[in-house]
């Protein structure tokens, strides 16, 4: 077994080192941790890294999802033809990155556009998935931007999906885990590059340090205006603190073209309310009354029945019992009868 | 039989004379009030598991932090049907009655175990009918909230927007029906002689008429019922 570290990669181009290389992705990597409030401060900083997407350059061949696919060693069913181009139908447990078209009949210009976007995990800086997630480390971040699913820890309840400003994790109906797209984390490990990126036959995904990947946008920006799309722009939405995986869009001001890309994501306020004080709030009105209601209970006095409340009931059941005719006291059965 | 009963439910009765003691619940209300209680115990503990990173090791009551997770909503649903048969035997002694509202006015002489003031009870005073009322609203809310995000069977019952609302709601309403747990166990403690009722079914006549008056008028009145009842 190796002990060299494999190199953080810095591209999805080149091939990978051919030396057995040890993870270069370790525990302590992990700067934040689902349902783990207090976990050590990271070892050290990798370079922050994105996937970037220039949809103006995707031709819809889905080389990607057949490497994701292939990557991953999932197994999408085969589904029925259905007369789109979508397929599988949407993201599934077993299909982590899926190609949505949408036929666009631009306004302006009354050209008909046929926007295709790879649609997949975003790997929010913020991770609403994270946020949402109850069971301890079953989502965890580390420090390069990456967001990952540890299915071991996944008890599959499904607070994630809520909590995915995105619409992304996906829960396996048989190994009841969620699922979504890695960014390759295992493959980043050891030095290579998201299986995606390097399958893709028009460098329509590009893979490397989030800083080049924004330079590398900014070229592909201006080259889009030159050709005419005004509004062609970067896509790392900020409501989320960014994301390590961007588009370039050629309609940035109106991402929502784009099969419902959110023009404006954010993790919702009821989630971050659910998650947030509310839980603590909560906690805490519980431990209080539990603790009060012994304290009290302990120290209070209790209400006890009197003996003149005794005498009394005694009273009343012998005074009605007193209406009762002769014969109907004789015919009652004896005290204390079952 | 003899004459209708206002203020008790069937089965309720003068059991002995000598002391005066009187039959509360029947047997088989007992056990359906401890599934209930159990059922719900089980829910508060599972569901806290996932309230609160802290109380996560709760799972391990369980057998871990999945089975947890399947296991909730099916307690879930057991406490529905549970609760369901205990409210159709209660909901009628449980109404509001005008005596109800002067008992809350003093509610200050209840906290200090000074009833003699107060108004005559039948089977149950504002605190309980609060806790029955309470209980049944919050237990609706749980289990449509609770279906609303049941993954496992109805992952895409609601959007995700409901889904996150439903969420939410789901955790609030168990948040208070913990409270009113509390709130039900510690007065059932409190108010001494109490518990009995749940456990052997019934309670003295002292008890019954310091707390229930009413009612024990009503069950003196009548006479034991025939068999036919
Ligand atoms: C008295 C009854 C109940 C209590 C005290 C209770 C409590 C809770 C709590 C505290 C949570 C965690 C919420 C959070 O993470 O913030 C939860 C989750 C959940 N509850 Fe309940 N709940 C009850 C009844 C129900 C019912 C009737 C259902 C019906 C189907 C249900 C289904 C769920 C589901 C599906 C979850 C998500 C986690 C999981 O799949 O286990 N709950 N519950
Ligand atoms: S299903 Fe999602 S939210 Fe639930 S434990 Fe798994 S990763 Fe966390
Ligand atoms: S896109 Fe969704 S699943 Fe991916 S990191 Fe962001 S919140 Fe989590
Ligand atoms: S980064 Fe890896 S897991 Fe994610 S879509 Fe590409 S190939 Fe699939």
């Amino acid at each position: 077994m190796t002990t060299e570290r494999a190199p953080q990669p810095t591209t999805a181009m080149a091939n990978p080192p051919v030396q057995p290389l040890a993870s270069n992705l370790l525990p302590g990597d992990v700067v934040r941790a689902s349902a783990m409030r207090d976990l050590p401060a990271p070892e050290r900083q990798l370079t922050k890294v994105a996937k970037l997407i220039d949809v103006s350059r995707c031709i819809g061949c889905k080389a990607c999802q057949s490497a994701c696919i292939e990557w991953n060693d999932t197994h999408p069913e085969v589904e029925e033809n259905v007369g789109v181009y979508e397929n599988p139908h949407d993201l599934t447990p077993d299909m982590f990155t899926l190609m949505r078209f949408t036929e666009y009949e631009n306004p302006e210009t009354n050209e008909f556009e046929w926007l295709i976007r790879k649609d997949g995990c975003m790997h929010c800086e913020d991770p609403g998935c994270l946020t949402a997630c109850p069971a301890p480390g079953a989502i965890v971040q580390y420090s390069n931007g990456i967001v990952d699913f540890i299915s071991d820890n996944c008890i599959g309840c499904g607070y994630c999906v809520a909590g995915c400003p995105f619409n992304i994790p996906r829960i396996h109906k048989t190994a009841h885990v969620s699922k979504k797209c890695t960014l390759c984390s295992d493959r980043v490990a050891v030095g290579q590059g998201p299986a995606c990126a390097k399958a893709c036959p028009t460098q329509a995904i590009v893979f490397g340090t989030k800083d080049e990947m924004i330079a590398h946008a900014e070229m592909r920006i201006e080259d889009l205006k030159e050709r005419g799309y005004e509004n062609a722009g970067l896509y790392d939405p900020q409501g989320v603190g960014g994301t390590h995986v961007m588009y370039v869009l050629h309609h940035a001001d109106k991402p929502s073209l784009y099969a419902d890309l959110p023009d404006d994501p954010k993790i919702s306020a009821v989630v971050k309310g659910w998650k947030g004080a509310a839980k603590d709030v909560g906690l805490a009105a519980m431990g209080l009354a539990a603790v009060g209601a012994m304290a009290h209970g302990a120290l209070a006095r209790a209400n006890e029945v009197s003996a003149h409340d005794d005498a009394e009931a005694q009273e009343m059941v012998a005074h009605a019992a007193g209406r009762l005719t002769v014969e109907e006291e004789a015919a009652r059965p004896p005290e204390g009868a079952p | 039989m003899t004459g209708e009963r206002e203020y008790s439910a069937p089965g309720d009765e003068i059991e002995t004379r000598k002391p005066v003691t009187v039959s509360r619940y029947r047997g088989i209300t007992r056990l359906n009030h401890w599934v209930t209680a159990f059922t719900m115990i089980g829910l508060i503990l599972s569901g806290m598991a996932l309230f609160h990173p802290s109380l996560y090791f709760l799972t391990g009551l369980f057998g871990g932090g999945p089975t947890t997770r399947w296991l909730h909503p099916l307690m879930g649903i057991l406490l529905v049907l549970s609760f369901l048969l205990l409210f159709l035997q209660m909901w009628r002694l449980n109404l509001p009655r005008r005596e109800d509202a002067e008992w809350l006015a003093n509610i200050k002489e209840v906290v200090k175990g000074e009833e003699e003031n107060l108004p005559e009870l039948g089977k149950y005073n504002a605190g309980q009918k609060f806790v029955f009322w309470g209980m049944s609203g919050l237990i609706v809310v749980m289990i449509v909230t609770g279906v609303m995000i049941w993954e496992q069977y109805f992952p895409g019952l609601v959007s995700i927007p409901v889904r996150r609302v439903a969420v939410a709601v789901h955790a609030l309403a168990a948040v208070a029906a913990v409270l009113i747990f509390i709130v039900h166990v510690y007065a059932a403690i409190w108010t001494r002689g109490t518990i009995r009722a749940m456990t052997r079914g019934t309670v003295t006549g002292g008890w019954a008429y310091r707390h229930h008056r009413k009612w024990l008028r009503e069950l003196a009145g009548r006479r034991k019922a025939d068999p036919a009842e």
